[in-house]
């Protein structure tokens, strides 16, 4: 009898925790940032844009309210089996593409060279039990894979041969995470119902968080004020 | 043969080991100015090739300052192995035989492991048997005074392992070595200078003469004492280089606005959402802070002790005085470092000026550690000066 009730309620958990759904929302950029600065690239690594200007990435927007570049991830939440898809991380122009982006905890990080030019790929972990480490990497060389083993926010990438290439990944101990499109847009798959704390997170525009409840999915709209 | 403290060319040989180490820390100071520490991610190799024979084509961006330091470093560990020869004379042929047979060995040795590069092979086997080839020719000359050649020997040291913490700062990937790292070049400078004005015809002949003042014992511990503030204001610089706490601070004369600023979670978050820069320095964190803040605390203090160096040395032996001037000299420069360190925050950290102002902290350490030196062997107390020169004036002498 007693194990008869203990697998009806089993059978009650998992059908129940089955019921899964998209998180979605928009972010919305309130003010105006300072003016992104232009940066001061090396005559080798300017020809690869047509001698247009490159600036930083810091307020990436669509011009039209929305806000990229915001890690959005569910605080606290449990579960989401890692992925066995890596997280590309380009070097192109002598930028890193993209410049924000994240990912799970032993999930694979493949950082690529498309430049004509030699990079180091040097992540700088502030997290224990997250290694740093420094690869060499010549033009158009072989993917190099990086993993890390805990949770960390904006885990920075940098290329010390030219000082103003950086990227950020944010490390999840779960797979509740996602990063706003240009426009602002987000989408958080497979979250089991239940409440939750979503929370937005810019690099310069801070921190904002709402309290959810997915039930076969759930809609929540940010605002961040340009600092 | 001539005794080696009586040649002038070891003098000249002394002054340019210390012209090439001045250099070789303004190189050290581009590299840090430039964060540039970490573009060469291998050691002692670079990209895999040997630091010798890697191509020029390749030094391009953070690569070329890191390069340029490792391979003036090279050349000022040769200068220095070579001085260490130098002032130890005929004993020091064997030892560069033995040295010249083991690096040998070492190259054969790698020769048959197909992981070593043919130039490293070739650079390992040629550099013993030029060793072993020189050991027959030079030197040959009696040593000169035996606490310069121990000195010698010191310095030969100390390059050796300021080489190894540059190269383990690298591989261990640890900021902590870098701080040690930047001290230590300060120590070694400090040490090669010392072997400069030691190896000259003017030491010696100065040291026999009668002095021309005497400078009061508490004076000269005073100097002492300043010129370990300035290295442990040095050492602070180096800390924060390293930590990249120069721009934690990026106003003067107040700080975030304030005389001491705020270092409160919510205050971290609003300087760093403010930062806006394109080397996009890690997030600032209250030890920054504080760091940068003891390192102007510290260039206060500095600069009222040399001051009083300046006024104590002027009252004990006259204005006109050769200390006097020379640490009136001190101060000026004193002064233009001051002033360095406030165009280095102003500039928002321009390489050139924060390079700069690592090139004047350390020659004005050396003429602190000069200064003391010269009041304590020359000005002192008629049987105190004879006891802190004899042992650096050549036995011929």
């Amino acid at each position: 009898m007693k194990s008869l009730i203990l697998t009806l309620t089993t059978i009650a958990f998992v059908a129940g925790s089955a019921s899964a759904g998209d998180v979605t929302g928009k972010i919305s950029l309130k003010g105006t940032p300072a003016p992104e600065k232009d940066i001061p690239m090396d005559p080798a690594c300017g020809k690869l844009h047509d001698g247009k200007k490159v600036t930083t990435r810091f307020y990436v927007t669509d011009g039209a309210g929305g806000l990229g570049d915001c890690v959005v991830y569910l605080e606290g939440a449990k579960g989401g089996a890692v992925s066995d898809k890596a997280v590309v991380i380009d070097q192109k122009g002598c930028e890193y593409l993209p410049y924000i982006s994240s990912a799970q905890a032993k999930q694979t990080i493949r950082v690529l060279n498309s430049d004509p030019a030699l990079h180091n790929v040097h992540p700088t972990p502030s997290v224990d039990g997250n290694k740093e480490s420094n690869k060499a990497q010549l033009p158009k060389g072989a993917p190099l894979d990086f993993t890390f083993e805990k949770a960390e926010k904006f885990l920075r990438f940098k290329c010390d041969v030219h000082p103003w290439m950086f990227s950020y990944v944010s490390i999840f101990d779960h797979g509740f995470h996602a990063v706003s499109a240009k426009d602002g847009s987000f989408k958080i798959t497979g979250v089991p119902d239940g409440k939750y704390k979503l929370v937005v997170e810019h690099r310069k525009g801070g921190k904002v968080e709402k309290e959810i409840e997915v039930k076969g999915g759930a809609k929540a709209d940010f605002t961040i004020e340009a600092k | 043969m001539s005794q080696p403290a009586d040649n002038p060319w070891l003098h000249r040989f002394a002054l340019l080991t210390a012209l090439a180490t001045l250099g070789l820390i303004g190189i050290g100071g581009l590299v840090t100015s430039h964060g540039a520490g970490m573009a060469v991610p291998d050691w002692p190799n670079s990209y895999g090739y040997n630091m010798f024979t890697f191509p020029v084509s390749m030094w391009i961006g953070g690569i070329l300052y890191e390069h340029s330091h490792r391979l003036a470093g090279s050349v000022v560990g040769f200068l220095t192995l070579a001085l260490a020869l130098w002032l130890n004379g005929r004993p020091a042929a064997k030892w560069l035989r033995w040295g010249g047979f083991i690096v040998l060995a070492v190259g054969l040795m790698a020769a048959t492991n197909a992981r070593v590069k043919l130039d490293n092979v070739l650079f390992l086997c040629g550099t013993g048997v030029a060793g072993l080839g020189i050991s027959f020719l030079w030197p040959q000359h009696e040593p000169g005074s035996r606490r310069l050649a121990q000195f010698g020997l010191v310095a030969l040291l100390l390059v050796v392992v300021q080489g190894l913490l540059g190269g383990l700062r690298v591989t261990a990937m640890k900021d902590y070595l870098g701080i040690f790292h930047g001290t230590l070049a300060q120590c070694f400078f400090v040490l090669i200078c010392g072997l400069a004005l030691c190896t000259s015809r003017w030491w010696k002949q100065a040291i026999t003469a009668p002095p021309s003042g005497i400078v009061p014992v508490q004076v000269r511990k005073f100097l002492l004492l300043t010129t370990l503030l300035i290295l442990g204001q040095l050492a602070l610089g180096a800390a924060m280089r390293h930590q990249h706490a120069g721009l934690a601070i990026p106003d003067f004369p107040l700080a975030h606005g304030k005389i001491w600023p705020a270092t409160n979670a919510a205050a971290l978050e609003r300087y760093n959402s403010a930062r806006l820069d394109t080397r996009d320095f890690k997030a600032i964190t209250a030890g920054q802070i504080h760091l940068h803040m003891t390192h102007r605390a510290g260039a206060v203090l500095v600069f009222s002790a040399v001051l009083a160096c300046f006024l104590k040395l002027r009252g004990a032996l006259g204005a006109d005085h050769r200390l006097t001037r020379l640490a009136r000299g001190w101060f000026a420069l004193i002064c233009v470092q001051a002033g360095l360190g406030i165009w280095t925050v102003l500039s928002n950290k321009s390489a050139d000026i924060a390079t700069l102002h690592v090139v004047v902290g350390a020659v004005a350490l050396v003429k602190g550690a000069l200064l003391t030196l010269l009041a304590s062997a020359m000005f002192s107390a008629r049987p105190m000066a004879s006891e802190v020169a004899r042992p650096f004036v050549s036995q011929a002498g």
